[in-house]
């Protein structure tokens, strides 16, 4: 225990605090709060009431007033702590609320009824996870919908893109073939393409092959990926040539080269360039939000963004939501993160 | 200037010693070598004079006043690394003068010094390169400038030469020798090479485990070992280090026997002695001949030899004593040695140490 | 741990077999076709899936794009449209005045240009100081550096929208950062509904969502600087302000262009984070470039796809100067290492 105090407590200055070391742990303590404060209030709300959240000023915790069964009363009453003419202070259940006046019973003895004043009670609150928030858009069947759809789109188009720029990427480092700095040219060209530049002609492109408002649609012109091109040429090349030639002397044909050296040897750049794959498609906003236009068609991103733009917007349900398109990621990064820093580190800074 | 003393020091990384109760007296003006097996704790040893490290426990002064917890920028030192750091975005100019800048020295005193520096060292012809536009044995020169132009009281050099070439290494070792007989600064080298101890040093300090084993001359270390390590490590082939048994002890002599036939009767301070102690005996390999095969007495012993090298102006012999054990002996000249054949090795009975069970130097009577 | 791996091998290899069925049958066709064109023929094979997407959904549309900032008419598709030459263009660059939005032919357009240049400038200073501290900071002797580092990079992760969604949120009369304000005693502020406060807004959320990313690319610099240089800077004496000036700043200079470059090639682009938070207004105070073509062009009911089209090139232009400089900048940084 006192090693870790002292790894904890370890400082510039050594023995003394240095003004740095303050600033430091200040600045990483700050960047704790900001960075994953505001996930961790999206989580907290989205388990709230839309009563709770309405509040201002608002809890930390979802909490929601505690209800009793009462005899002689079908539904649940609100506990309320109340205090009565005679100065004490007792649990209540409320019946119902004319004006400032709460008309409240003792649960144990509910003959009784107070006449207490709104501003002499408090709701008995305790901490409440407001699940329905989650499970109601899964009912209404749009919300499993535009998740099934971001699902499809991410794994297929992540599969294409492993597919295709790994052949691509083949291609550019272990044949030698005129014209093959010219496609080199023509794939970084393209690095400087981005989409809004593209984005009327793209369009009109898309509905002319007939995929407007399809999910091959949202998935085909994002699959010929330049930056995932140029991270698994940069691995093949430094698988040795060697044992290509071993493998042609071996009788392998190149389609055979290609499926069983080279892509087993490229896996830990594929595994890579797959969480980038995962983590862009899934995050895909703008495009989609181009091609779809019928709503059985739409993507977590672009679903959530529609119902965040209504006139009434039900805040409890799209905080739910958020949360529920954000856990993907959160997993990627829980596992997965070492893996991206270091393929992000190792790229060269692309 | 430049009298440093190390009091009862000690360097721990939470429960790991890397230095045991260092005692060190380091006179001025002297060319002190730490030398020792990787890992023995010279370097860390450095660094705490540096200053860049501080020490567990224990004193460190210079010239009379402790500066053990005075940064390393004040104590007036300078450092020559292993791997040069010269900063790699400065002009070489610009390296020297950064320290000197740093102490708000007047321009023109600045070029004054790091003119000399440059004469001193040969580099006045890069001084508007870059590092990265140099050999190896330009960067080094410069790294010795750039603590030359501090006129430190000490200089502090760590491993300097490791990263030359063969022949560089041997042209400046030359020139560090030079310049301590020019500038009569106090240097403090580091290596874990014995022939640039041997070489350069008025006094070696031997490191082992973060324990000092001997301090002394070159000469002295070489001649009387004060144990087993430092015997095994200073001198260039090892010492042949053999196994014997004490077998009598009369007054200031004892009498050993060891293996291959050998017997030889040796002064020694007899108090700790007794017959049927175990002892090491030690020869170097320059301090064997060959005899006739016939001759008879002490001092020698038999081996078949293995191997022979014939170099020209001497014949290195790769024997093997009965029992597996192996003999180097260097001989003279070309004297006639057949592999496969044993051969009467006689050892300068003058040149025979003496360690004890313990492996400790056994003192003469 | 064996039955574990061997659980999930048997996983593997149920998916395994019928993709590797399907690899042998392509085996087939394609052993022919390389005996037929050789490993040329090959090569082209294996480019081709990728650049027929290229082409189809990158070059096709690049070249369509200034064929359609050369038309007018409301049509999407190329034959429903009228040839006007530079019209377009003429029309996006009518304005008497370029530092006053609203007295230029196309307002809408030129106000999206000054916010997109106001926000490029403040948002890509802004992050390069906030990422250039954290990493300095993470390049300390810290314990647990990987889970601070982190701890930065964890909004990097998060959608666009999702970022947009959890800072309306926050930002909204009644949300946290009032709260907080409130119980600290200052006057809350009504934070998206505030024309300069949305448009703050917008650059805070975007710095708060990629500075981690920028923060990888400067430590990652910083770590590469060895060690020795600083105690050397130790040993002459250098007091810490002078070794960052002199020593650290040049040598990180090569990562830190890097990152302005790339953040500004981004910042040009911003949309989807923003248009979630605040859909470019109130009014139009936070309407971007990309958000201009988008509705120029497809969502609004007086769309004019040329005009998009034009704006789009213009933006183009721009960006491809920037990552032209960008990868100037790779290929001088790879000519340095080699040495």
């Amino acid at each position: 225990m006192s090693r870790v105090l002292a790894f904890l407590t370890r400082r510039r200055g050594g023995k003394g605090w240095h003004w740095t070391d303050i600033v430091t742990w200040a600045w990483l303590v700050g960047g704790l709060i900001v960075m994953f404060g505001p996930a961790l209030w999206l989580v907290f709300s989205s388990f709230k009431t839309p009563a709770a959240l309405a509040e201002f000023p608002p809890t930390l915790l979802p909490v929601a007033t505690q209800t009793v069964m009462v005899e002689g009363y079908d539904k649940p009453l609100e506990l309320y702590r109340a205090t009565t003419d005679d100065g004490e202070t007792r649990t209540l259940a409320q019946i119902r609320r004319v004006g400032i006046i709460a008309q409240m019973v003792d649960p144990r003895d509910p003959g009784t009824v107070y006449k207490i004043n709104i501003n002499d009670r408090v709701p008995v609150r305790s901490v409440d996870f407001a699940t329905e928030n989650y499970v109601e858009p899964m009912e209404k069947n749009d919300f499993t919908l535009y998740l099934r759809n971001s699902v499809f789109v991410t794994a297929i188009a992540t599969i294409i893109t492993l597919l295709t720029n790994s052949m691509a990427a083949f291609a550019l480092s272990k044949y030698s073939f005129r014209g093959r700095d010219a496609v080199m040219l023509l794939i970084v060209a393209t690095l400087m393409v981005p989409l809004p530049v593209l984005l009327v002609p793209l369009y009109s492109v898309v509905s002319t092959v007939g995929l407007f408002d399809t999910l091959w649609g949202v998935i085909l012109p994002t699959v010929a990926t330049p930056t995932g091109v140029f991270l698994l040429r940069q691995y093949m090349l430094t698988i040795p040539d060697e044992l290509i030639d071993a493998a042609r002397m071996d009788h392998a044909s190149e389609w055979q080269i290609y499926w069983r050296i080279i892509l087993p040897l490229a896996a830990p750049a594929l595994a890579v360039l797959a969480i980038f794959s995962v983590v862009w498609r899934w995050n895909d906003f703008l495009w989609p939000l181009v091609v779809l236009s019928s709503k059985e068609n739409y993507t977590l991103q672009v679903g959530l963004n529609t119902y965040a733009g209504e006139l009434n917007v039900q805040w409890h349900f799209i905080l739910a939501m958020t949360v529920v398109t954000m856990i993907p990621v959160v997993l990627v990064f829980t596992f997965l993160q070492r893996y991206i820093t270091s393929g992000i580190a190792g790229s060269g800074l692309k | 200037m430049g009298r440093i003393t190390l009091t009862n020091i000690d360097r721990a990384y939470n429960k790991l010693k890397v230095l045991h109760d260092i005692n060190l007296d380091i006179e001025d003006g002297e060319f002190m070598v730490l030398v020792g097996p990787s890992g023995c704790g010279k370097s860390t040893l450095l660094r705490l004079i540096a200053g860049l490290d501080k020490p567990s426990a224990g004193s460190i002064e210079i010239d009379g006043t402790d500066v053990t917890t005075v940064t390393a920028a004040e104590r007036g030192l300078a450092m020559v690394f292993q791997s040069y750091a010269l900063y790699p975005h400065m002009s070489v100019r610009k390296n020297l003068a950064f320290g000197l800048e740093n102490q708000h020295m007047p321009k023109a005193e600045i070029e004054e010094r790091i003119r000399e520096a440059a004469r001193m060292l040969e580099i006045t012809d890069y001084l508007d390169r870059r590092p990265g536009q140099l050999s190896g044995g330009q960067k080094q020169r410069v790294a010795i400038g750039r603590a030359v132009v501090r006129n430190p009281t000490a200089f502090l050099l760590d491993e300097p030469l490791s990263n030359l070439d063969a022949e560089l290494r041997i042209s400046t070792r030359a020139e560090l020798a030079a310049l301590h007989n020019r500038l009569k600064t106090t240097m403090i080298y580091v290596t874990h090479d014995q022939v640039e101890a041997m070489t350069l040093a008025d006094r070696i300090v031997v490191m082992r485990a973060g324990r000092i084993e001997q301090i002394g001359r070159p000469l002295d270390l070489y001649n009387a070992p004060a144990n087993l390590f430092v015997a095994g490590f200073i001198g260039a082939p090892r010492m042949n280090l053999l196994s014997a048994k004490i077998v009598s002890v009369q007054g200031s002599s004892v009498t050993l026997e060891g293996p291959g036939g050998l017997t030889a009767t040796v002064s020694a301070d007899t108090a700790s002695l007794k017959v049927g102690d175990d002892v090491t005996v030690g020869i170097r390999p320059h301090d064997i001949t060959s005899i006739d095969a016939a001759a008879s007495g002490e001092d020698h012993l038999d081996a078949e030899v293995t191997l022979v090298e014939a170099l020209g102006p001497e014949t290195v012999v790769h024997a093997t004593i009965a029992g597996g054990l192996p003999l180097l002996a260097v001989l003279a000249g070309q004297p006639v040695a057949e592999e496969a054949r044993t051969v009467r090795f006689r050892l300068n009975h003058e040149k025979l140490h003496l360690f004890d069970a313990n492996g400790e130097r056994v003192a003469a009577g | 741990m064996s039955s574990g791996n061997a659980t999930s091998s048997r996983i593997g290899a149920a998916f395994a077999a019928p993709v590797t069925l399907a690899a042998s049958l392509l085996n087939v066709p394609l052993k022919a076709w390389q005996k037929l064109t050789g490993n040329n023929g090959m090569a082209a094979f294996f480019l081709a899936p990728n650049m027929a997407i290229f082409g189809v959904f990158v070059l096709v549309p690049l070249v369509m794009n200034f064929v359609y900032s050369m038309t007018s008419g409301s049509g999407i598709f190329l034959g429903d449209r009228n040839f006007v030459g530079t019209g377009q263009y003429a029309r996006l660059l009518e304005c008497p005045n370029y530092l006053n939005p609203r007295g230029c032919r196309e307002d809408l357009f030129w106000t999206a240009v000054h916010n997109t240049v106001l926000f490029v400038v403040l948002q890509v200073a802004f992050m390069t100081v906030v990422s250039m501290i954290t990493a300095l900071i993470l390049n300390r002797r810290i314990p647990a550096r990987g889970f601070w580092r982190a701890v930065f990079f964890f909004p990097v992760l998060l959608s666009p929208v999702v970022v947009g969604l959890i800072w309306r949120w926050i930002l909204q009369r009644q949300g946290l950062l009032n709260f907080v304000l409130f119980e600290t005693g200052f006057e809350p502020v009504d934070w998206l509904l505030d024309r300069d406060w949305a448009f703050a807004a917008t650059i805070a959320v975007s710095v708060w969502a990629h500075m981690g990313f920028y923060t990888l690319i400067l430590l990652a610099g910083l770590q590469a600087i060895p060690k020795d240089l600083y105690e050397a800077a130790e040993m002459d004496g250098t007091r810490p302000a002078r070794v960052f000036w002199r020593i650290t700043l040049p040598l990180l200079t090569p990562n830190l262009l890097v990152v302005i470059v790339l953040s500004l090639i981004r910042a040009v682009q911003i949309f989807d984070e923003a248009y979630v938070l605040t859909g470019g207004g109130p009014g139009t105070s936070t309407l971007y470039l990309t958000q201009y073509i988008y509705e120029v062009g497809f969502a609004s009911l007086l769309r004019n796809p040329g005009l998009a089209a034009a704006a789009s090139i213009l933006m183009g232009a721009v960006l491809a100067g920037l990552t032209l400089i960008q990868l100037q900048m790779g290929r001088r940084g790879e000519r340095k290492g080699k040495r």
